[in-house]
């Protein structure tokens, strides 16, 4: 018997499969399809404190292997997520669930954190410093060292559940980044957020996307994530989540083996509702296959 | 909503650039008429949406336009092949709200799903009235086939090739003439159909869509009662709703 549980931060999964934030809404589109409690979590959708409608349509574009993205944080704001989400989905799913959070200050970030501290469905607070589809937020957090690390120590003094700190790729040197947040007591780190990027229409000679540019995912961008989670693994010594591309159990083996601890599957799920479930399903073959005995043993194991 | 392979039985150019696809597969996760699938198709990444035009137990039939690379590669199958395909997408119509006299306007590749809604509604003993617009009697479809079904159709095309010349408003009857309008077609004639119809009705819009069935927020539209995704809020939403 092959073993695939990880520990995340004190929080044991029964396999390190967690389907990202933005992906995976708050869990109820997925369980018409299949039944989400064979996951090892999911990370919900990014969260703000107010309401967002976020950017104009096309929000959407594609590309040989991937998509892009502009939907720019469109949540139903924190309240709604306590009191409407929350408690939706603890019908549907019984496993402590990863609360993304969004914000345009450290205040917000602060009391959006604070808020789902509160909750007990929450086993860790992934905040997201690095969305590219909105101005003053996400991104100009997480593009700086010191900002970062200023996020870090604030969402740290309200909340008591680990702190992962979700970085973008989108920067010149992501072990800095890393470190700034580890250095600031962040207790993990997830990445990577999307590879921002762009479409033209060439014959309306516009770009295919209303925002203009969009942050790129899908398989196009695996082996960018898999060398930015290899260089954070040299950088700290906190764990890791792993994302970017991610389609196959054998993604999930290389991510771990490049250094994280567990790993999140974002654009696959758009393309197959079932992505996930069979990641999971297919994890114990695939190790069988690779000799792996307990999945814990091979993270950074590639290093 | 359930993933499914469905084979292709019959896939044909029926106008210009409009091809009816006929495929046999498990059809019992869609449950209104209005409602789409989504295609995956090899070697592109994002599936493809497309309204389902009538289903019955074990087929259902898709009409659908050529534009772009996903429906010319869409064009090229073969009966036989095999598609993956997501089924019972969206909310589709409500039948409910119909009245005695329903009226149906449709514009263009937005014809299709009114078929299996007319179908529907006949079969429950409505009178059933059908508007078509068209660019011209070159791109016109299925006018006969509402008619054997024991609809009143009627067709405008903007170069008056075929039925009368002008856009389907033109040819828009009286308000007393019908109970409810069904609409499906490019968003100008939604609106248009929108600003003049005199009844209640319920109109399908079409946005790019990531997913197709709620979860990347890709296809938000804003309404009077908030944020609305079209793939799985709507498609159809009621003319009350709608903010443009």
């Amino acid at each position: 018997m092959v073993n695939t549980g990880v520990t995340l931060l004190g929080i044991r999964l029964d396999n390190p499969v967690i389907p990202a934030s933005g992906t995976f809404g708050y869990g109820q589109e997925f369980a018409e399809f299949y039944d989400i409690n064979c996951l090892g979590s999911f990370s919900f959708k990014g969260t703000t404190l107010e309401p967002r409608f976020g950017n104009p349509t096309p929000r959407i574009a594609e590309c040989a292997q991937g998509m892009l993205n502009a939907v720019g944080l469109q949540n139903p704001g924190v309240e709604a997520v306590i009191h409407r989400e929350l408690p939706a989905l603890r019908k549907v799913f019984a496993k402590p669930v990863m609360a993304n959070v969004c914000g345009f200050s450290l205040e917000e970030y602060a009391r959006v954190s604070e808020l789902l501290d509160a909750q007990e469905q929450v086993g860790w607070l992934e905040i997201n410093i690095s969305c590219p589809n909105v101005h003053g937020g996400g991104l100009s957090f997480g593009s700086d060292p010191k900002a970062a690390a200023e996020v870090t120590r604030r969402v740290k003094t309200v909340t008591r559940k680990p702190v992962i700190m979700k970085l973008s790729p989108n920067v010149t040197d992501i072990g800095e980044i890393a470190r700034a947040c580890e250095d600031a007591g962040a207790d993990g780190i997830s990445l990577v957020n999307t590879l921002l990027g762009m479409r033209i229409d060439v014959r309306k000679r516009r770009p295919v996307l209303a925002n203009g540019t969009g942050g790129l995912s899908g398989p196009a961008v695996f082996p960018v994530a898999l060398r930015m989670v290899w260089q954070v693994y040299n950088a700290v010594r906190i764990p890791i989540v792993g994302m970017g591309g991610v389609e196959t159990a054998r993604d999930v083996v290389e991510m771990m083996l490049a250094g994280a601890t567990a790993v999140q599957v974002g654009a696959a799920n758009l393309v197959n509702p079932y992505a996930c479930r069979d990641i999971v399903s297919d994890l114990p073959e695939e190790m069988r296959r690779l000799g792996i005995e307990r999945l814990e043993e091979i993270i950074g194991g590639a290093h | 909503m359930r993933r499914e392979d469905f084979v292709v039985t019959s896939n044909r150019e029926i106008a210009r650039d409009i091809c009816e696809m006929r495929l046999s597969g498990n059809t019992t996760a869609i449950s209104a008429p209005g409602q789409f699938v989504n295609l995956r198709i090899d070697g592109l990444y994002l599936r493809r949406p497309i309204s389902v035009c009538d289903w019955e137990t074990g087929a259902m039939t898709l009409i659908y336009k050529v534009v772009g690379e996903g429906t010319a590669r869409l064009a090229e199958r073969k009966p036989g092949e095999v598609l993956d395909v997501l089924v019972g997408l969206g909310n589709g119509y409500d039948l409910h709200a119909s009245g005695d006299r329903p009226l149906l306007i449709g514009g263009g590749a937005g014809v299709p799903p009114l078929y299996g809604l007319a179908r529907r509604l006949i079969q429950q003993g409505r009178s059933v009235q059908v508007l078509m617009g068209f660019a011209s009697a070159r791109e016109a479809f299925y006018v006969d086939a509402f008619r054997a079904l024991g609809a009143d159709a009627a067709v405008a095309t903007a170069d008056g090739s075929l039925g009368a010349k002008g856009f389907v408003t033109d040819i828009l009857p009286a308000p007393d003439a019908y109970t409810h309008v069904y609409v499906c077609g490019p968003e100008a004639m939604l609106k248009a159909v929108w600003q003049c119809a005199g009844t209640s009705g319920q109109f399908s819009f079409e946005e790019r869509m990531g997913c197709g069935f709620g979860a990347c927020m890709g296809c938000s539209c804003k309404t009077k009662y908030g944020a609305k995704r079209i793939c799985k809020d709507g498609p159809v939403l009621r003319k009350e709703e709608i903010v443009w």
